[in-house]
């Protein structure tokens, strides 16, 4: 009922729509002016400032939204390389805010400059070289400096110097959650397939393997503050994507194949909710939750799945933990050994 | 060839096995916006989910039945539509639509040919196309649901009808569908590329070709030599599906079952899809910015400021489209040193498109700006050009590709740069050439305001999701609501589903405008913006063969706008050289 009310509503806009472009286009038959496509003085007169208008107002928006929205995007970096990602993000963001500041108040300041008038004659233009240098030449200066800090931040991100042994840990997925093996006090993960999956040995560890009696297998990543850790990641089903925000990590988990990354976390999680922006946030996040009744939020890094994986793609989560190297050890004793779990 | 002569044309032979490409390029068009109605609807459905997702919307339960009861829709129809929203706009909007259109109107016409080098190959393309499109609307009502994958269907999620409902018989349509369209697009970019390098008038060297041409020319080469890759990873990914092979499957446990296959790896189909799935970026985009060129040149009344530039960067752009791939896999566990090449090459495209953006800029300096409808959109195509590509530099770093990838920060960049850029040079193309199409004029006014409604919702829609992406909110998600670090982004979701839901609605002004003008619009002059370009030396009712008589002679390129010394400010290429002219001619 409510749907061919809906389709009626829209069939009449249409005839009403109809009805006016008749009227509009007889009315200005009388009136003598054309009101098909022919553009004239007037038009471009109207469409012109309508173009720096439009300047003033998109412009006055970027900034509304710079000034409203900046406050949600991601806390400072909770990583020793996410620090260094940052740095790159802010002068790569200084580089194309200036290509978009200067850009386009020039594209709609020469339209609004130039809008078309009966007796002025454009300028018969065909190229210049000097200028076609000049705007293929900076770009290329400023870009062999991108690519250049680009790749060294890459570099120094992918391959890290170690001054210690990094702690492995893995991280597993599947359709619908993600749990995490540590290698131990041997620090070495012992062998696991998709094959070996039975009762409680829900990762396939390989219980043959003298590296998997000290494995252990958890549900949330707790990690302590300052060391460095290497998360190896594996899939049971499909391809999930471990993205670690606060810190710049991210990488696929695919089945069939291991892949990973290593990074050092430095702010605690206590550390990080005690910034003031975090503060800020959770206030604001709090008051929205009490709108609607939910139960107050505190503050926590979390993992999240960022590829595409099935129905509950959006609620795939795990709790992450950075504390001191204490309560890190303290709370590795709580936890069971692959060993004692079987 | 006896029998070209003359043949009596039937309904059928004239409306619909049609050899003319005059009218296969409106089959295209009329094809590509039913499909692009379709494929922005289903995007107004998911933003009504995103913005408000526990609110209960009868027209859900009215148009999604058992995926929407009470009209909340369930988590598999969200990315079923997402899925099958991208796959509809890249493929079926932005490249059939666009290139099919353009490409078949505009090359003979502005070369100076009767048609395409085959007619029949041509009207096989279209049929393809018009397979494939209903092979894929009917996926929408199989059992199980359409393709959910994702547009880019990554297996093993999209081989596996245990991982997702959408894999099964959906998923199969989708493969089929595609084939077909491949097919389809090879079948035209063929004959494009034989008819631009056969076909020319006299006179009509590639240097004084308009750079519509040069940039639906460069388009098929691209759609030649990378569509064929896609194929063979649709192939491998059937038998996958179907014959039990392991080409991307290995060491899987899925709903509790354990698959025998091993060996295969996921990242191989990645790499297959994104050697065509980068360069498609350009065979949707090139084309655009090839009618923006022509149109912003004619209604500057001006020459396009640095022809060669513009033709050399188109050819920069589409080289280094080939070799970039790897910068939407920066995450995919790559050797961090084939990250570093990626990385290098996709910044480079920065040069050639700055060049453009200036070049486009440049070319309004000191015109004289005739603000038709198709010049607005242009102007439009040029901001989001610049405002889409600068974010490029970003994502194409792989050291920040790795916070931001998957994120609504990519959502933001590539719906910008891409799905802007070309729907609105799609737009130009409409307006500037409608005249030509249906030998009748689109009111203008309503071109205003669907332009600026739709400029600004655009704009309205897809720039507030730069901030969601920096927030770290990953795209595909059906709801934001589990994760309280996301609570304080609904607004921002709102804010966003206004823009789209208006700035749908108002593409109905331009359907409208479209059908109206179509049918009753004002009969339009031959020459109707002083334009120089061939096809506007073509008897305004459309003639088998385009002209009646001899092909014109073609002798000067395309742009001698407001040339000194000339009468009027357009010199159309078949006027001859003055002596003057050619005595001060470099």
């Amino acid at each position: 009922m409510e749907t061919l009310l809906v389709i009626v509503v829209a069939l009449l806009a249409v005839a009403a729509l109809t009805q006016a472009v008749r009227i509009f286009e007889i009315s200005s038959q009388i009136k003598g002016t054309d009101t098909d496509v022919k553009v004239d003085d007037r038009d471009n007169n109207t469409q012109g400032w309508l173009m720096i208008l439009f300047l003033v107002f998109f412009f006055g928006a970027f900034a509304w939204m710079v000034n409203e929205y900046m406050d949600v995007t991601l806390p400072v970096a909770a990583s020793e390389h996410g620090a260094e990602i940052d740095n790159l993000w802010n002068i790569s963001m200084g580089v194309i805010l200036t290509a978009f500041l200067v850009t386009q108040p020039l594209l709609f300041g020469f339209a609004f400059m130039f809008r078309g008038r009966k007796n002025r004659k454009a300028t018969y233009m065909e190229h210049n070289n000097r200028l076609e240098l000049f705007w293929t030449g900076v770009p290329a200066v400023v870009l062999a400096g991108l690519i250049l800090y680009g790749l060294t931040t890459w570099s120094n991100v992918m391959n890290p110097e170690n001054t210690e042994e990094p702690m492995v840990v893995e991280i597993y997925a599947k359709q619908f959650g993600w749990q995490a093996r540590y290698a131990g006090s041997d620090n070495e993960l012992g062998y696991a397939n998709v094959r070996l999956i039975e009762g409680v040995n829900t990762l396939g560890v390989d219980p043959s393997d003298e590296h998997s009696a000290n494995d252990i297998v958890t549900n949330e990543l707790h990690l302590p503050k300052g060391r460095p850790v290497l998360l190896k990641f594996r899939s049971q089903d499909v391809i999930h994507s471990a993205y670690l925000p606060h810190f710049r990590v991210q990488m696929n988990c695919v089945p069939g194949t291991r892949t990973q990354f290593q990074f050092t976390p430095n702010i605690t999680t206590a550390e990080m909710r005690s910034k003031p922006e975090m503060i800020k946030k959770v206030k604001r996040v709090n008051a929205l939750r009490a709108e609607r009744g939910e139960d107050p939020w505190e503050f926590d890094y979390v993992l999240l799945c960022n590829k595409i994986c099935g129905a509950a793609h959006y609620n795939m989560q795990l709790k992450v933990v950075v504390e001191e190297e204490g309560a890190f050890n303290d709370w590795m004793k709580q936890q069971q050994t692959f060993a004692e779990m079987l | 060839m006896e029998s070209h002569e003359h043949h009596k044309e039937t309904f059928i032979t004239k409306y619909i096995f049609s050899t003319d490409h005059k009218m296969i390029a409106k089959q295209f068009l009329i094809t590509g916006m039913i499909m692009g109605i379709i494929g922005v609807g289903m995007s107004l459905l998911f933003r009504l989910q995103l913005a408000w997702p526990d609110h209960e919307w009868p027209i859900l339960d009215a148009l999604l039945g058992k995926w929407a009861e009470d009209g909340v829709m369930t988590p598999d129809i969200y990315l079923a539509l997402v899925t099958i929203h991208g796959t509809i706009m890249v493929f079926f909007v932005l490249t059939a639509g666009l290139s099919g259109t353009f490409s078949n109107l505009l090359i003979p016409l502005q070369i100076g040919a009767r048609d395409m080098a085959s007619g029949f190959i041509n009207m096989l393309s279209y049929w393809f196309f018009f397979v494939s499109s209903v092979v894929m609307i009917s996926s929408l009502f199989v059992e199980n649901g359409p393709a959910s994958a994702g547009w880019t269907i990554y297996p093993p999620l999209s081989a596996l009808p245990q991982a997702i409902p959408g894999s099964g018989t959906g998923m199969t349509l989708w493969l089929v569908s595609m084939s077909l369209f491949i097919v389809s697009s090879l079948l035209g970019a063929l004959n494009y590329i034989v008819t631009v390098l056969n076909l020319r008038t006299k006179g009509m060297s590639m240097t004084r070709l308009p750079l519509t041409i040069w940039a639906f020319f460069v388009t098929a080469i691209l759609g030649v030599l990378s569509f064929p890759v896609l194929f063979s990873a649709a192939l491998l990914l059937i038998f996958d599906r179907s014959f039990g092979t392991s080409f991307y499957l290995s060491d899987i446990m899925v709903a509790g079952e354990l698959l025998t296959n091993q060996g295969g790896s996921p990242i191989l189909y990645q790499h297959l899809f994104w050697f065509l799935g980068h360069p498609e970026v350009y065979i949707i985009l090139l084309p655009a910015l090839g009618i923006s060129s022509e149109v912003i040149s004619t209604n500057a009344r001006k020459p396009i400021f640095g022809y060669r530039a513009m033709v050399g960067s188109i050819l920069a752009i589409a080289f280094l489209s080939f070799i970039v791939w790897g910068h939407h896999m920066f995450v995919t566990g790559m050797n961090p040193f084939l990250g570093s090449v990626f990385t290098f090459t996709t910044l480079l495209i920065a040069i050639p498109s700055a060049v453009k953006a200036f070049n486009y800029i440049t070319t309004l300096w000191k015109g004289n700006l005739q603000f038709t409808p198709a010049m607005m959109f242009s102007i439009g195509l040029v901001s989001t050009f610049i405002t889409g590509g600068v974010t490029g530099l970003i994502l194409g770093d792989s050291a920040l590709d790795i916070n931001v990838h998957d994120t609504y920060f990519v959502v933001a960049h590539f719906h910008i740069v891409m799905g802007l850029s070309a729907i609105f040079g799609l737009f130009a193309g409409v307006y500037h050439w409608f005249p030509k199409l249906f030998g009748r004029r689109m009111n203008k006014n309503l071109g205003y305001v669907h332009f600026w409604v739709t400029f600004i919702c655009a704009y309205g829609v897809f720039f507030p999701m730069h901030f969601l992406g920096m927030a770290g909110l990953p795209r595909r998600y059906y709801t934001n609501t589990n994760f309280p670090m996301f609570d304080d982004l609904a607004d921002i979701n709102v804010v966003v589903s206004y823009f789209a839901i208006i700035g749908g609605i108002a593409q109905v002004i331009f359907i409208y405008n479209f059908f109206y003008s179509a049918l009753r619009g004002k009969k339009s002059s031959q020459n109707p913006w002083r334009s120089n370009t061939l096809e506007w030396t073509t008897p305004v009712e459309h003639v088998h063969g385009n002209w009646p008589g001899e092909i014109p002679e073609v002798h000067r390129w395309p742009y001698d706008y407001s040339k000194p010394g000339a009468d009027e400010d357009f010199i159309p290429q078949i006027v001859p050289m003055t002596e003057e002219e050619i005595a001060t001619s470099h």
